[in-house]
């Protein structure tokens, strides 16, 4: 759901007025802007790096008015971002796209690289009414395993499982490895996906296989963000309008899309 | 009042109503134009494609204005090769016409996308010479009565669907391009494109867009594209739809009474995609009220006061 008409979400420039670093590879933006801070863990922001591109990218806080988002440097656009400095203009459209709904009960949340993000947002809004909060993170190496500490202090330490690939850090596998054990042993309200698709996928399928429930936050191509252009199409949905956040129907409905294609920059559907 | 009182046939085409996606509006797949279609729409219209594929410019392609968005895709398309498979899916689930909206950068290239595109099984084609944001295609031709005769000349004589031509609104006096349309052999008209237009920020003093000037398309150019469909239809007898701002059932008939026979609706479905439900429900309470039997009967009536 669109909370504003798009015609009233135009693009307005802001100053970064922090930037972090989170790993070697990832830093956090903060700036501030007044209709993101009203933003719901889901949801993302088109950032403009005047000059050189416009990207998605999940929202990871808004806590007093100041918004933030955490970015992985993979190409020109999010490597130019990671070079700009406190006090750079950037440009803001948005909040955009759905919200994931509000769980009670035992939440697990899992996430993979950056997108721990937005679950970190939504950790912080269900910590207060959740019985249990699991987390589980998976990262390639102990220094990109991102937010431990703030995880640390939301979650139960006997709540959070950590994974590498390299055995750097937690257990040495990928982060889908210990879920189907933990899903088997633990009961569970309500399971929050967010990473790279493939990973979604093979959660999806852990849980599809148990009848339990799930929501999971998906990427595309992004230009419009406001479902217009459809570069961000699966299956009948549109990621950034009816998007980023699936439920089990909505994701069992793009099964044959989901880790397998993609519409591309040409708009063909081209294999991941 | 009979459910077809809003059907039409519009250049051949049996639509059963009179809303349409517009081109570049979730234009790319099957499922796309499925969804579309159950949300209401009479018809489809695909992205514009043509004879190779395009990956189109860098962000930001897309910038909201004063009620309005200014985009500059530059015409993502995966070529017509690839696209076929698309529009032999898309008849196997639609029930509704699908249009396949064509581009070119010659008289020839037109033809032959347009020609693998019926071959398909498009219902009809419409040309895209009004896309005004890509360097050789796009306005120059649209802009050109001699250019755009010979294309829909070339087109029409290769394929035997309907043919509507897309005009463009940043001409002087676009009968004159209408005109030299119709004389070449198109079946119906679309007016309007979008209209050139330019974001600048004030902060940074630069042109938000990558590719700096897009085509400005929502309620704010209403106005403009209803003079278009106005214009038109005061001097030739040719189906017109009309589009350009329409988002609620009160626009569309406005377009109708203007002389359009159907509309297209594009940015109004970035803020409700069931706006062709709406819409079509708007007008059948309109009729209703105005005592008229079918969409036909109030088609150009403006012309007459
Ligand atoms: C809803 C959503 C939320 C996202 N949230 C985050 C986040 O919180 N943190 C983060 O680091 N990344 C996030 N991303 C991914 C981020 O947008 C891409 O990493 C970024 O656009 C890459 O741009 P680039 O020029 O640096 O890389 P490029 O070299 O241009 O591309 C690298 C890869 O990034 C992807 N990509 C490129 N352009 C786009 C685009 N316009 N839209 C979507 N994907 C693109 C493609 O898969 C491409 O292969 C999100 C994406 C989406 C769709
Ligand atoms: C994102 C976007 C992409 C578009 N792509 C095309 C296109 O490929 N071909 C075309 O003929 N028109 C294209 N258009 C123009 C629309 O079809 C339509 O003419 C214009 O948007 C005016 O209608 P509206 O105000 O209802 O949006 C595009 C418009 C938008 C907003
Ligand atoms: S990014 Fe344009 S429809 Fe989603």
């Amino acid at each position: 759901m669109l909370d504003l008409p798009t015609a009233n979400n135009q693009l307005r420039t802001t100053q970064l007025v922090q930037v972090r670093t989170e790993s070697p590879t990832v830093k956090t933006f903060m700036f501030t802007d007044r209709l993101c801070s009203k933003a719901k863990p889901g949801q993302f922001l088109m950032l403009w790096i005047p000059g050189i591109d416009e990207i998605p990218l999940s929202i990871m806080d808004t806590s007093n008015g100041v918004i933030s988002v955490t970015v992985k440097a993979v190409g020109d656009a999010t490597r130019h971002l990671h070079n700009l400095a406190p006090g750079a203009t950037v440009g803001v459209r948005g909040p955009f796209g759905n919200s994931f709904t509000e769980s009670r009960g035992r939440v697990l949340l899992v996430g993979g690289g950056t997108g721990t993000a937005p679950l970190l947002f939504l950790a912080k809004q269900l910590a207060s009414k959740t019985d249990r909060l699991s987390f589980v993170e998976g990262a390639k190496t102990a220094s990109e395993l991102l937010f431990v500490k703030e995880v640390g202090g939301i979650c139960q330490e006997k709540n959070i499982i950590t994974t590498t690939e390299d055995g750097t850090a937690g257990l040495q596998c990928l982060v889908t490895q210990p879920l189907a054990s933990l899903l088997d042993k633990e009961k569970f309200d309500m399971i929050y996906v967010c990473g790279p698709e493939i990973m979604v996928k093979r959660i999806f399928e852990l849980t599809e296989a148990r009848k339990l429930p799930i929501e999971a936050s998906l990427e595309r191509l992004m230009r419009c963000g406001i479902g217009l252009c459809g570069s961000c199409v699966i299956g009948k949905y549109r990621v950034c309008r009816d998007g980023p956040v699936f439920n089990a129907a909505q994701l069992r409905e793009m099964k044959d899309e989901l880790g397998i294609s993609k519409i591309g920059f040409d708009g063909s559907r081209i294999p991941f | 009042m009979e459910s077809n009182a809003l059907s039409i046939d519009f250049a051949g085409l049996n639509l059963p109503n009179p809303t349409m996606l517009a081109s570049g509006i979730m234009g790319y797949s099957a499922e796309s134009f499925h969804r579309i279609a159950k949300s209401g729409a009479g018809a489809v219209v695909t992205k514009s494609v043509g004879s190779q594929p395009r990956t189109g410019y860098a962000n930001p392609t897309v910038v909201q204005a004063e009620s309005g968005i200014i985009n500059a895709m530059g015409l993502p398309n995966p070529g017509i090769d690839v696209f076929t498979e698309e529009i032999k899916f898309s008849k196997t689930i639609l029930r509704v016409p699908i249009i396949v909206s064509v581009f070119g950068y010659s008289a020839e290239d037109y033809a032959a996308v347009a020609k693998k595109a019926a071959d398909a099984g498009a219902d009809a084609v419409e040309l895209n010479v009004s896309c005004p944001h890509v360097k050789q295609t796009g306005a120059e031709i649209g802009q050109s009565p001699k250019l755009l005769a010979e294309i829909v000349q070339q087109v029409k004589a290769a394929i035997n669907k309907p043919l509507i031509v897309k005009l463009s609104p940043n001409v002087t006096d676009i009968t004159v391009l209408a005109q030299a349309a119709v004389e070449a052999g198109a079946d119906a008209l679309t007016a309007v494109n979008t209209l050139r237009a330019i974001a600048i920020d004030a902060e940074t003093q630069m042109p938000i867009l990558a590719n700096k000037k897009g085509g400005l398309s929502g309620a704010c150019m209403k106005p403009v594209a209803l003079r278009c469909v106005y214009d038109i239809a005061d001097q030739y007898e040719v189906p017109i739809i009309g589009c350009g701002g329409v988002s609620n059932w009160r626009d569309a008939v406005e377009f109708l009474l203007a002389g359009a026979s159907a509309v297209q609706i594009g940015t109004a479905v970035a803020d409700d995609i069931e706006v062709f439900q709406s819409i079509t429900k708007g007008v059948e309470n309109y009729l209703r009220k105005k005592n008229a039997r079918s969409v036909k009967d109030i088609v150009g009536l403006a012309h007459r006061k």
